[in-house]
């Protein structure tokens, strides 16, 4: 908040700077026309329904998981127990599958998007790049539900003749690798999952690279590296700005609804197998809050939304923060 | 010397292949999934299927309702969300430099990384509780909900695009802020901003979290706001985790229209700003 | 010494009477898509000289003086014809290895830019990738030296550790000639190295470049034709893509050959 991104101030704006005392006339409209002052407080008006909104999301789930906070308190966090018949409920399970699954993610993703958008800004010729670029975009413009039925008709059979058996017989040894073989569990929704974030991560990283400058490269190049090694001083210049797209990826996996839901298998337990089936916040706010009928059972539900709304937020947080680093300071340099 | 760095270009040419790998790894995952939706979705696409209801599982049945409910949804989300977005995008690139417009900015930035199911907890807590049904009024609320911060900020990148040689050119004349920006700035961001809407629908059709409980989905035709309304996702999930074959096959024809709408708007887009810039 | 025209040579000729030179180019043409850059160069440059190129904006000084390290590859659609001569050996050559081209042809660019890492690991960065040095000792002592060859050792000595982003603007050049030296080039590219320094900064990398020819070729492109009358034995006029007259600095500043050269040199046009 106190790390605005690059801005030229406009003429209102630098008039604004100058009217420090309170008037509203002059506070609405610095350059006297009341024309002005009306539009401006429009403008300001849905600004600040944007502003509101999101604080309104805060307290409209603080307020209804009340009666779960009141109830389970810390141990909400900490029960693995989620049981509507006796209204007991722990979040466990859920935090358990919702970050097990997003690391599964971004241990498939980081590398494959780091590759692509390094393949697209260091390595392919023009003529190459753009459509790679246009057709990688359109795979983050594939809505979560059309994921989760190709996983479930594809993806996920897919894995079970081909993929699973293979890591089962080689690497069974490991405890992440037993118990049977269904193609619906973590693994699958960790795969689905990476797929779905690729994009994201690919195309931050793609303009935090773009925003290193070109003299970087070109000092490396003068100094006899090759293009890989050019390619690594590039990265190590965008640093901050890539673990900012990593940590975007990383928000996008946990709040991923749909398409987890349909091939996680929506178990509620804590197993090590990836094969087994497991349950995320998402989906399980997804599943059951229509069936949510007693009180207690709703707000633990809204409870973990408010869970994933805090994680969410800052995640997203920080990522804006790093990445607005990279770019701002890149182009602060350029401009100096 | 080539003995010496052989390891050196041996490396380079390995990151290079591995890398190109990835990219076509990416692009093949692509092809692949629209290859697959539109070879199982041709087959089950018909006129009846375009026009009907859903019906039990052995008696065919359409999407009808669903795809006339996805635009009615789509259509409130636009008339609630585009006012509020454009406004808000206008805001923080004409008066953007202080505390509350960075604030603004920062939220709508992290409001586009929120799950957007949360989206769906919320409105259900404020719109459907009170009136004690899920409303298509509150779908369409959802989905506004989520298009608003897209909107804003590619309002705002747009605006900022204008050059400021024109702003000052109307500013000299004498003319009121207001008016340099809806007669001079706005007209000439306007492909931009209208892009960006485009993009904020193709983005917002497809989301289903949102909208289970609050539009949650109807088996017939409605147009009334206060009830219950069918969606395309909706319906799409409905029927993906049935356990009838049937069903799955009309999950893929639904897929298919409701890709080729995505589709459609996102290279019409590509095609605009190729053409533009 | 020095034979601007020598175009129409066959190319054995060539070779036998540019024997005391380190680079040789004949007939270089330069293309930016369809637009020619730069029209039938050709020149030599001597061993253990500094070679100044001066010329208008635009005239496509900069552009030749990258051909000389193939810097320009680097841009997409560009082309070049003709032959750049390092040693005898031709630069363009097809399976020429161009990264092994760059580390004897080392060079300094307009705009300082250090790698965002420490001062030593910038100045060790093309010892290390390139792996001149096979002990840490050894890595030291010529980190150490190329910044005692740029001039700056005694300024940095204390924070080798320290950010390379934390210097000022004229010792993050210097940082970066010492970058560049640490590879023990043949041949140092200077590209307008201190149009972007206050005048004392300017004064200290003058100085270094004198002292610099002592083992290195070094060209170096400036605007400023003080500066080229300062520090070269020989400088090249351009114009237009095209070179207009090379001559021993001294005559070209008192009496050039072409009328051109005169006129620019007197002020009269650019």
């Amino acid at each position: 908040m106190n790390n605005p991104p690059p801005t030229l101030p406009t003429p209102a704006a630098a008039y604004g700077a100058q009217a420090r005392a309170w008037n509203w006339r002059r506070a609405l409209s610095p350059t006297g026309n009341t024309g002005d002052a009306v539009f401006r407080a429009v403008l300001f008006g849905c600004a600040l329904v944007v502003l509101l909104l999101v604080g309104a999301m805060i307290a409209a789930m603080a307020a209804n998981s009340r009666l779960s906070l009141r109830e389970f308190g810390f141990g909400f966090l900490t029960s693995s127990e989620w049981n509507p018949v006796t209204g007991r409920f722990g979040a466990l399970p859920f935090i358990y599958g919702t970050v097990v699954s997003s690391l599964l993610a971004l241990l498939i993703s980081v590398p494959l998007s780091l590759g692509v958008a390094v393949f697209l800004v260091e390595q392919a010729p023009r003529r190459l790049s753009r459509p790679i670029t246009f057709l990688v975009e359109l795979l983050a413009a594939i809505p979560s539900v059309v994921y989760g039925l190709w996983g479930i008709f594809v993806l996920a059979p897919l894995l079970r003749q081909y993929v699973e058996p293979p890591l089962q017989k080689w690497f069974g040894w490991m405890p992440f690798f037993q118990g049977p073989i269904t193609g619906i569990g973590l693994f699958t929704g960790g795969i689905i999952l990476a797929i779905m974030i690729t994009p994201i991560i690919s195309a931050v990283v793609r303009d935090v690279l773009a925003a290193v400058p070109v003299t970087q490269r070109e000092a490396a190049l003068a100094l006899g590296a090759t293009r890989w090694e050019t390619t690594r001083v590039v990265l190590a210049n965008g640093g901050p700005g890539i673990a900012g797209a990593i940590i975007l990826g990383l928000g996008r996996a946990i709040g991923e609804t749909m398409a987890v839901t349909m091939v996680i298998g929506n178990r509620a337990q804590i197993s090590a197998s990836l094969f087994e089936p497991s349950y995320t916040i998402a989906s399980v706010i997804a599943n059951e809050f229509t069936e949510a009928t007693e009180a207690i059972y709703l707000s633990a539900l809204v409870e973990l939304g408010l869970i994933l709304f805090l994680v969410t937020f800052i995640i997203n947080a920080a990522a804006r923060l790093l990445v607005w680093s990279v770019t701002r300071a890149t182009s602060g340099t350029a401009r100096a | 010397m080539p003995t010496m760095h052989a390891r050196r270009y041996a490396t380079n040419a390995v990151m290079t292949t591995l890398t190109a790998a990835c990219a076509f790894l990416a692009v093949a995952v692509l092809v692949s999934i629209l290859g697959y939706i539109a070879y199982r979705g041709i087959g089950a696409i018909s006129l009846q299927f375009l026009i009907e209801t859903p019906k039990p599982v052995g008696e065919g049945g359409g999407i009808g309702n669903a795809i006339l409910g996805t635009l009615i949804l789509l259509g409130m989300a636009c008339v609630v969300g585009m006012p509020f977005g454009i406004a808000t995008g206008i805001y923080l690139a004409e008066y953007g430099a202080g505390r509350f417009a960075s604030l603004v900015r920062f939220l709508t930035d992290t409001l586009t990384g929120i799950p957007s199911i949360l989206v769906g907890v919320f409105v259900y807590t404020i719109i459907v509780v009170p009136m004690k049904q899920f409303s298509a009024l509150a779908g369409g609320f959802a989905l506004a909900m989520i298009m608003i911060p897209i909107v804003a900020r590619t309002t705002e990148e747009m605006i900022r695009l204008v050059p400021a040689s024109l702003r000052e050119g109307a500013l000299a004349l004498g003319a009121p802020q207001w008016r340099v920006t809806t007669g001079v700035v706005l007209p000439a961001a306007a492909s931009g901003i209208v892009t960006g809407a485009m993009l904020a629908v193709a983005r917002v059709s497809g989301e289903t979290a949102p909208l289970l409980f609050t539009a949650f989905g109807s088996r017939f035709f409605n147009v009334y706001l206060d009830q219950p309304m069918a969606s395309l996702t909706v319906q799409i999930y409905n029927y993906a985790i049935s356990p009838y074959d049937e069903w799955h096959a009309q999950a893929w024809a639904a897929t298919l229209i409701l890709m080729t709408l995505i589709l459609v708007i996102n290279i019409t887009v590509r095609f605009f700003t190729r053409r533009k810039i | 010494m020095i034979e601007p025209r020598a175009g129409e040579q066959p190319a054995g000729q060539a070779r036998t009477t540019t024997a005391q030179a380190k680079v040789s180019v004949r007939d270089l043409n330069f293309f930016y898509g369809a637009t020619q850059a730069l029209f039938n160069i050709s020149l030599q440059i001597a061993e253990r000289r500094v070679m100044a190129f001066i010329g208008p904006s635009g005239c496509g000084k900069s552009t030749f003086l990258r051909t000389l390290n193939r810097m320009n590859d680097t841009i997409p659609g560009t082309r070049a014809t003709g032959e750049v001569l390092l040693d005898g050996e031709d630069t363009y050559a097809p399976g020429l290895n161009v990264v092994n081209l760059r580390r004897r042809v080392g060079m300094v660019f307009q705009k300082s830019n250090p790698f965002p890492k420490s001062i030593f690991d910038n100045v060790a960065y093309g010892l290390r990738i390139n792996r001149l040095t096979t002990n840490k000792t050894e890595l030291q002592d010529r980190v150490q030296q190329a910044l005692e060859d740029a001039a700056i050792w005694p300024e940095v000595k204390d924070r080798l550790k320290t950010s390379a982003l934390g210097l000022s603007g004229g010792q993050q050049q210097r940082l970066c000639i010492a970058r560049a030296l640490a590879v023990r080039p043949e041949v140092l590219l200077m590209d307008e190295p201190a149009s972007a320094l206050d005048p004392i900064a300017t004064q200290k990398i003058e100085e270094l470049i004198v002292e610099l020819k002592r083992q290195y070729t070094i060209v170096i492109v400036t605007h400023n034709m003080q500066q080229a009358a300062r520090v070269s034995d020989v400088t090249a006029f351009f114009w237009l893509g095209k070179l207009v007259e090379v001559n021993a600095t001294e005559k070209m500043f008192t009496n050039p050959n072409e009328k051109l050269t005169e006129d620019y040199i007197t002020g009269r046009f650019g």
